[in-house]
């Protein structure tokens, strides 16, 4: 049912990570989680500026459900935010790979992206996860 | 095993997201449970209750055993067609289970919850000194809610006087139970019947535009219609006088005992130190059940927690010291969060009631 783009590498904590012509590494939360979370109503930003360790603690994401961490799926600097999600929130539902991104790294070590999940190991850890 | 309704194919089929609810396989939503809730709020939409369990009480002494048992007096229904909101008691004054009552023609039916229903059919067996009869009836039950709800249940059911139906109470049309109730604060009504007709009746409600809603959206207008959900607002080990629900303790009826009444009366005279109120909260985040309330009076818990669609930020419910009002604080994962206490409900008939 959920999409998951063959472009993206996944961790197994629910983001995506998609590296940038420019060397940047946007950030979202895939297809399968926002479906899980239900509508999402606020995204807790991390800064600018701000220095991630991999799988450092960088975001909260709220919907009518729950609250949720988002964690740096590679570790460097975040360079952006995705400021429009405070308005529209909905966007993490309806685009989670286009217009619900959630921030941008400058990546410290390019390699981290190499550790994380191509879609089709994403898939599966998935469908483990839905037979639990 | 989990049980499903009779409509369970048509919520797969409309895109019904299915969880376990009390072990049955309900849609929490069928894509947006925020579209799902405006829908409700604005026009009309449907909700899928079969879950919920129908007890019928028979007998000659039908009424005396209802007068023993639930905390609110089924005398009041006077006429058959009345309806009344009540709940049950243990002897200690904690709530067994919220339930609504309806005067029918011969007996009284019972609507209890899904989750308290192995519960509820022991309680009622352990207490049947007037010898009635306890029959669980096996019928579906769709609750139509919002402004435009009756509008269209008359258009697809063929009724022309829904309208004449008075708030909380029900008519009968053969084998359909047609109540002016519902969990969302709005108009509408609820109607139990069998199953093949359900079918039919939520085939129709969809071809004339009403909105399937799932559980999530329930959630979310209950909670902004002020209503407490049992299990999570109240429980065995919380009393009505502190549920926000003393308006369902009838207080004039000196002569009748009822299960729970001594301790209630003990609770009352002791002082109540608590009470189940609302909150508001209009900075970023939502707050949650567990969640703790810091007030100038003591600590107090939230129940209920959410976020409000139609207001737009997070509103709860929360069981507080009594004397608590204004300005306080929730601890929101660790960030001491400014919250307004409220008297709920927060919403009704579509608007914002809050001062």
């Amino acid at each position: 049912m959920s999409e998951f783009p063959i472009e993206l590498k996944y961790a197994s904590s629910h983001e995506w990570a998609r590296l940038e012509e420019d060397g940047m590494v946007t950030v979202g939360i895939s297809d399968h989680a926002q479906n899980a979370l239900g509508d999402v109503v606020y995204i807790e930003h991390p800064e600018i500026g701000r220095l991630l360790a991999v799988q450092e603690e960088a975001g909260v994401v709220e919907s009518v459900k729950a609250a949720s961490d988002i964690y740096a799926p590679v570790g460097g600097t975040v360079v952006a935010v995705n400021v429009a999600l405070d308005d529209a929130p909905e966007n993490v539902n309806q685009d989670p790979y286009g217009d619900g991104w959630f921030f941008t790294i400058e990546p410290t070590d390019l390699t981290d992206l190499a550790a994380l999940l191509d879609a089709e190991a994403y898939a599966e850890l998935c469908d483990a996860e839905a037979e639990d | 095993m989990t049980n499903q309704t009779v409509l369970h194919a048509a919520h797969v089929a409309q895109g019904g997201k299915m969880v376990d609810f009390a072990g049955w396989d309900m849609p929490v939503n069928y894509g947006s449970q925020i579209a799902e809730h405006h829908a409700v709020r604005s026009a009309a939409g449907m909700f899928d209750v079969s879950h919920m369990t129908i007890i019928d009480i028979l007998g000659e002494h039908d009424r005396r055993f209802l007068q023993r048992l639930v905390a609110n007096d089924v005398a009041k229904l006077d006429v058959p067609g009345k309806a009344l909101y009540g709940v049950l008691l243990n002897d200690a004054g904690g709530i067994i289970d919220d339930l609504i009552v309806y005067r029918r023609a011969d007996h009284y039916r019972c609507v209890v919850n899904a989750a308290t229903r192995d519960k509820v059919l022991q309680w009622f067996g352990e207490h049947n000194d007037e010898d009635v009869a306890i029959h669980e009836r096996d019928l579906a039950m769709i609750a139509v809610q919002g402004p435009a709800a009756i509008e269209a249940f008359e258009k697809v059911s063929g009724e022309s006087d829904v309208t004449d139906i008075a708030a909380f109470s029900a008519t009968e049309r053969g084998e359909w139970l047609i109540a002016r109730t519902g969990y969302t604060g709005e108009d509408g009504v609820e109607i139990m019947l069998p199953g093949a007709d359900a079918c039919q009746l939520w085939a129709d409600l969809a071809a004339v535009g009403v909105q399937p809603a799932g559980l999530g959206a329930r959630d979310t207008l209950r909670l902004e219609a002020g209503l407490n959900l049992y299990g999570q607002d109240m429980d065995e080990v919380t009393n009505p006088l502190v549920s926000n629900l003393a308006w369902t303790i009838a207080g004039d009826d000196s002569a009748r005992s009822f299960i729970g009444r001594e301790a209630l009366e003990q609770i009352r005279e002791a002082g109540v130190d608590e009470k189940l109120t609302g909150l508001v909260m209009e900075d970023k985040g939502v707050m949650r059940h567990g969640q703790r309330v810091i007030t100038e009076a003591g600590e107090g818990v939230i129940t209920s927690g959410s976020f409000s669609p139609t207001l737009g930020y997070s509103i709860a419910l929360a069981r507080v010291p009594k004397s608590a009002k204004g300005d306080c604080h929730v601890d929101v994962r660790g960030l001491l969060k400014p919250v307004r206490i409220v008297r709920p409900p927060f919403v009704r008939r579509g608007k914002s009631v809050l001062p």
